[in-house]
């Protein structure tokens, strides 16, 4: 069981992949929580490939794909940008946003800290190609 | 660039503008949310309810611009508080760790009296 979604790297595409990730997870037999967990982790997902690996919209596309790996939901997002590793950003301190002292409206870091949170697994790999992120929930 | 399908209206009190939000927010249109947000403290007012009992879906790109919105609030002496958020949106703000920064009222009626 699995399926795949080119998109291109625009903004207003992102709610295209969201739904691709979340009828496949529903398919996947994920409840209504874990639906939203993982169209909230693409979602932030696909905007960091935006922001930080192609740097800008209209550069390049997207590709993701999402499979049933025993009782794993498995989605595979690939990008072909310059190399992108969510685990170099840094997680804003939530202290710190409120007195400002972080730049957190600016910077991506909440959307990987997100990733992680929402997910049980995480895995960047950056390869000649491109950027390859694996985002796994358990189906439980 | 187009955007997903967000509405925003705002209605002014004696004290604080009332800010709905309906529809999503995402990275496709978190800078018209910004914008829109800012229009409001522009224009001189510093205290504002954000009404979001009609957010079916926020993403982080959203809570940057609450947060930039809070701070903005905050240095003019006066608050931005939420109002009927989704169990979802609610969600959001406590995965960024924001949900003891902000004020959340049950309905926009106890939050406009708050001030």
């Amino acid at each position: 069981m699995g399926d795949t979604l080119i998109i291109p790297g625009r903004y207003d595409k992102i709610q295209e992949a969201c739904q691709f990730v979340a009828a496949g997870a529903a398919q996947a037999g994920l409840d209504d929580t874990a639906v939203f967990h993982v169209e909230l982790a693409c979602d932030e997902a696909c905007t960091n490939v935006i922001e930080h690996a192609y740097g800008a919209e209209d550069v390049g596309q997207i590709r993701i794909s999402w499979e049933v790996q025993a009782d794993r939901f498995v989605i595979t997002i690939h990008d072909n940008g310059r190399s992108f590793d969510p685990d170099d950003v840094p997680v804003p301190i939530p202290k710190d946003v409120a007195n400002g002292a972080s730049d957190f409206p600016r910077v991506g870091g909440l959307g990987v800290h997100f990733m992680r949170k929402l997910m049980d697994e995480v895995r960047y790999q950056f390869e000649d190609d491109g950027n390859t992120l694996v985002l796994v929930k358990v189906i439980e | 660039m187009s955007e997903t399908n967000l509405n925003l209206t705002t209605e002014v009190f004696k004290r604080v503008t009332l800010v709905k939000a309906s529809g999503r927010i995402d990275s496709s249109n978190a800078a018209q949310f910004d914008a829109a947000l800012k229009d409001v403290l522009g224009g001189g007012l510093e205290n504002i309810v954000l009404d979001l009992s009609e957010i079916s879906y926020m993403s982080s790109a959203g809570l940057r611009a609450i947060v930039a919105a809070h701070r903005e609030c905050a240095k003019k002496k006066g608050s931005l508080v939420l109002a009927a958020p989704s169990e979802r949106v609610s969600e959001v703000f406590s995965l960024a760790g924001l949900d003891s920064i902000f004020t959340v009222y049950d309905d926009v009626t106890a939050a406009v009296g708050s001030f």
